[in-house]
């Protein structure tokens, strides 16, 4: 509970500073050496890495609608798990978050989970159809202070209405988090479109989808001077067209999932043939399949650098859960995405920190501070600073781990990762002063009903 | 793990002489005679009776029957590859059918070759000539016509090499209690 | 021949096992014209065909292939079952499981369907895949390579592949398994493959193959393959813009009377069926001396034998081969 105090003594700051903080009432009270606990629970972080509470721009909570994907609660538990402490939760629930009675739903059951704070994104056009605008306006002033727009699982690719809604959106001080895929060519699509799709017989997805819709909706940003947010992106073309924009002035941000930083189409042709005891990969193995695609090893590097130059501002998980049933069949009959939210830091490091592309103040940045500047989330812009919020995380890098199904908390366990060995670890998670992840074990808060009671 | 030869060249050629005279005397010369090898070993044997016959003036058509297919221990080898089966253009219906192989043993290729004969046709009699008997049965089977006796403890593993296919004739023992006494 | 314990993939047969699948199915012409047209084989041993895609020639041709066999067959068929009530993989596996059977000989719409079944932990049987979307056809690749290799080397096939061959395939590459099939298995086996389509029908990425690639039926036709294999065109292609329309198709990648008069005196013309006359392949070519459309239709059964047994044979367990190595 935010009444309780913790001393967290000797944690190593992003920038390397080793300090002791204490959380006190939801806050940073005090930070500096040598602090005396005064009663606050202690809390021993030598060696650790003490990160602010990392911050989701791209989760799917899937509630209301789909309760046996997840839900708020068990995806808020499986953010707190993975070290985060904001999610930003999308639109394609049913019904679809185009309303302010649905957005204000959903930050509410984020409340009263307390995991940590739920962010809906909003529909940009009504129910996902692309067709009208949703209120956007009624969303940005409800409750749920909506700031990001989006019909992630679909593009907007009418041309006209995207523009409308770069408008409409820069209105309320909003984003736009445009998925871009063109639809015409990507219809049936099931992975990146190469040799190997060809090879497997798989309808190929053309990195053009892609890389055209950015490059219009950059131009569009351009002329209508509004900010635009790309939601994961996938291919190396799609990094020369955003660095370009950058280039150019044009107020774009852009993101990449861990998945498309670490692994490749190569996996899907099956690496681990017919042993069962072998780790790694069967063919055609149904947890590879995500939208966008995985990618060729050419494309994995150049995003890499790109989030190493800052070309990509930020990593967001894309956490996608679905239902066993829905990925324990034929490649082109599962459902599209990946858990991600308790394995992406984890990821994060194995892709960018320990190849030496980011320090754990690059972290900070993509997974914390910038992320939560796109989506306007107060509270992140002065970490470990007496006062600011007490959201944070403890990792411990240097630990190695089998990625097992003990490490989901969500209701999915569609992780690509499992029997796979990851570095990291998460020690502890606080969320507003809530210790949401203890001693490497996630907590058991009070019951929503405990709250309403209380 | 010892090995040591039991037959040579000579003896070989000495067992097969035996047994060509052997047949012929039994059938009362060569009428009606079909020899079938089984293959691979079994088919050689059956064409070098073949010509040792035909030596003796006795043509007697010479083929190969594969058994592979009629086994009944599939799941305890290794995928065989069938090998092709030559039925003599004359056929097998009403002729005395003599098998050839080159090592009678448990007798279950035998009983195999027995039924992969039905498909073929209806003989009027079926013998069986074998290079080695080494005993161990289990199938009421015997040959009629035997190059060598040859007990052997279930341990060991008797191999036929001939010069058609493995570059020299013999007949070597591998393994089992190296007791000495087959001097 | 080392065990195989499951046939997913054409690409999956090296050099030997392909040969000697080749070889067994000589064996298993054979006994079509034995006085008795049946093994023993497999007896006890049942083999569901579960065809999740309807298929009647290549369903007929391993309930065929399995009697010859003597093994028991139960099939499963998208019409009129509950496979075609979108039952499924894993439920329809689970419930033939359930039954005890020894091999699953599967055709379904999703590529990839046949590697998914075999590799999890749903049935124990041995997986035939009899066609999975556009990815594969493996019994179809041997049977056409077998038809070949008969059509070269006669009653002397036994142990040769298909060692200068050149092949070439036209039309729908794209979306053709059985095209996969052969490019999966020809090289292996020692042919050349070139590949004649519009743009349009050939896949992605296919220069990374090991083929040669044009667009040229005419300077195809000139080279003098040995074989010449023309792909079924599906018509509702041309709604997609794949090409503008069959007259259009025809003219340029259609094996007509003109171009068949062309064809060099010993270049065989193969087709995988059921063809489309007069668009893809004109009567004339597929009723010649020189079609072996015939050939690769009553193949298909030997093929499908010997890719029956040697699933079926060869024992589970490593222990077990080692046991039988004699
Ligand atoms: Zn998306």
């Amino acid at each position: 509970m935010s009444g309780t105090a913790y001393l967290i003594r000797g944690a190593t700051l992003p920038d390397g500073e080793t300090t002791d903080l204490l959380v006190r009432e939801g806050r940073i009270a005090e930070r500096g050496a040598g602090l005396s606990d005064r009663g606050a629970i202690p809390v021993d972080a030598a060696g650790l890495r003490a990160l602010p509470g990392l911050v989701d721009l791209h989760t799917h909570l899937r509630e209301p609608g789909f309760e046996q994907s997840e839900t708020v609660l068990t995806g808020s538990r499986a953010a707190a798990a993975g070290g985060f402490t904001t999610v930003h939760a999308m639109a394609n629930t049913f019904p679809v978050q185009d309303t302010a009675g649905v957005v204000e739903q959903v930050a509410a059951l984020g409340a009263a989970a307390g995991y940590a704070t739920v962010r809906p994104v909003g529909a940009v056009t009504v129910g996902l159809a692309g067709e009208r605008l949703a209120e956007i306006g009624a969303m940005a002033r409800s409750r749920a202070a909506v700031r990001v727009f989006s019909d992630d699982g679909k593009c907007v690719h009418d041309a006209l209405l995207m523009r409308r809604a770069l408008e409409y959106v820069a209105t309320f001080d909003g984003v736009v988090a445009q998925h871009a895929q063109e639809p015409r060519l990507t219809e049936g699509a099931q992975m990146n479109e190469g040799a190997l799709a060809s090879t497997l017989g798989l309808a190929g997805w053309p990195a053009v989808a892609e890389e055209a819709i950015i490059a219009r909706d950059v131009l569009l940003a351009e002329h209508v001077g509004a900010r635009l947010h790309v939601c994961h992106l996938s291919t190396a073309g799609s990094v020369d067209v955003i660095r370009w924009a950058k280039a150019r002035g044009i107020a774009v941000t852009a993101e990449a999932t861990p998945h498309h930083l670490l692994l490749t189409e190569q996996l899907i042709a099956g690496d681990a043939a017919l042993d069962p005891d072998a780790v790694g990969h069967r063919g055609y193995d149904s947890r590879l399949k995500v939208n966008p695609p995985l990618r060729r090893d050419e494309d994995v590097r150049a995003l890499r650098a790109a989030v190493a130059d800052g070309t990509i501002d930020i990593v967001a998980t894309d956490h996608a859960p679905h239902p066993v049933e829905s990925k324990e069949c034929a490649w082109a009959e599962a459902s599209f995405g990946m858990v991600g939210l308790e394995s992406a830091l984890s990821v994060v490091q194995a892709a960018l920190v320990d190849p030496g592309h980011l320090d754990w103040g690059d972290v900070a940045r993509v997974l914390s501070r910038t992320p939560a500047e796109i989506g306007r989330v107060p509270g992140y812009d002065a970490p470990f600073a007496p006062g600011s919020p007490a959201h944070l995380t403890l990792v411990d890098p240097t630990a190695r781990r089998r990625f097992g199904r003990a490490q989901l908390r969500g209701r999915g366990v569609n992780s690509p990762y499992l029997g796979r060995e990851l570095p990291g670890r998460i020690v502890a998670t606080f969320h507003a002063g809530v210790a949401t992840v203890l001693d490497g074990e996630l907590q058991t808060l009070p019951t929503p009903t405990d709250h309403e009671v209380a | 793990m010892q090995t040591r030869a039991v037959l040579q060249q000579a003896d070989i050629q000495r067992a097969l002489t035996r047994i060509a005279h052997e047949i012929l005397e039994t059938n009362r010369g060569a009428s009606g005679l079909v020899l079938l090898g089984i293959p691979t070993r079994g088919a050689l044997l059956a064409e070098r009776l073949g010509a040792i016959l035909a030596g003796l003036d006795a043509e007697i058509p010479v083929g190969a029957l594969d058994v592979t297919m009629y086994r009944d221990d599939l799941d305890r080898h290794p995928t065989r590859t069938p090998q092709p089966t030559r039925i003599p253009a004359a056929g097998i219906d009403d002729r005395t059918v003599v098998l050839v192989d080159d090592v009678l043993y448990s007798g279950r290729t035998i009983r195999a070759a027995l039924d992969a004969l039905g498909a073929h046709g209806r003989p009027r009699a079926v013998r069986l000539a074998v290079l080695v008997d080494r005993g161990h049965r289990e199938l009421p089977i015997r040959a009629d016509f035997v190059g060598k006796n040859l007990p052997s403890s279930a341990a060991e593993r008797i191999n036929v090499t001939l010069a058609e296919l493995d570059g020299e004739d013999a007949v070597t023992i591998t393994g089992g209690e190296a007791d000495g006494g087959a001097a | 021949m080392t065990g195989l314990r499951h046939l997913l993939a054409s690409a999956d047969l090296d050099r030997a096992s392909a040969i000697a699948l080749l070889d067994t199915a000589e064996d298993m012409a054979d006994v079509a014209t034995r006085r008795v047209p049946k093994l023993p084989t497999l007896q006890g041993r049942t083999v569901a065909n579960l065809f999740f895609e309807d298929s009647t020639r290549t369903r007929l041709s391993f309930e065929a292939a399995a009697k010859r066999l003597s093994a028991d067959v139960i099939t499963f068929s998208a019409k009129g079952s509950s496979v075609s009530k979108g039952e499924s993989l894993k439920d329809t596996a689970q419930t033939i499981a359930a039954m005890g059977i020894d091999a699953v000989v599967l055709r379904h719409a999703a590529s990839g369907a046949a590697r998914v079944l075999a590799e999890s932990a749903w049935i124990d049987a041995a997986v035939v895949n009899a066609g999975d979307g556009t990815h594969d056809h493996p019994t179809q690749g041997l049977l056409d390579a077998y038809t070949m290799r008969k059509a070269r080397h006669g009653a002397d096939s036994r142990g040769q592949g298909l060692d200068g061959l050149r092949v070439t395939i036209v039309g729908d590459v794209l979306h053709s398994r059985v095209a996969r099939a052969n490019l999966g298995l020809l090289p292996t086996l020692g042919a050349r493959v070139h590949l004649v389509a519009p743009r349009t029908l050939l896949p992605f990425g296919a220069e990374q193959w090991p083929v040669t690639t044009s667009s040229d039926l005419d300077a195809a036709i000139a080279d003098a393959p040995d074989v010449l294999m023309m792909l079924r065109i599906q018509q509702e292609r041309m709604h997609a813009a794949y090409f503008p329309h069959e007259r259009e198709y025809a003219g340029f990648w259609g094996l007509d009377e003109e171009r068949f008069a062309r064809l060099h005196a010993d270049t065989m013309v193969m087709h995988p069926g059921p063809m489309n006359r007069g668009l893809e392949i004109s009567a004339a070519a597929a009723d010649s001396e020189r079609s072996l459309v015939l050939d690769q239709v009553a193949n298909g059964v030997a093929i499908r034998m010997a890719v029956l047994y040697t699933v079926l044979s060869g024992g589970r367990h490593a222990g077990a081969r080692e046991a039988g190595a004699a």
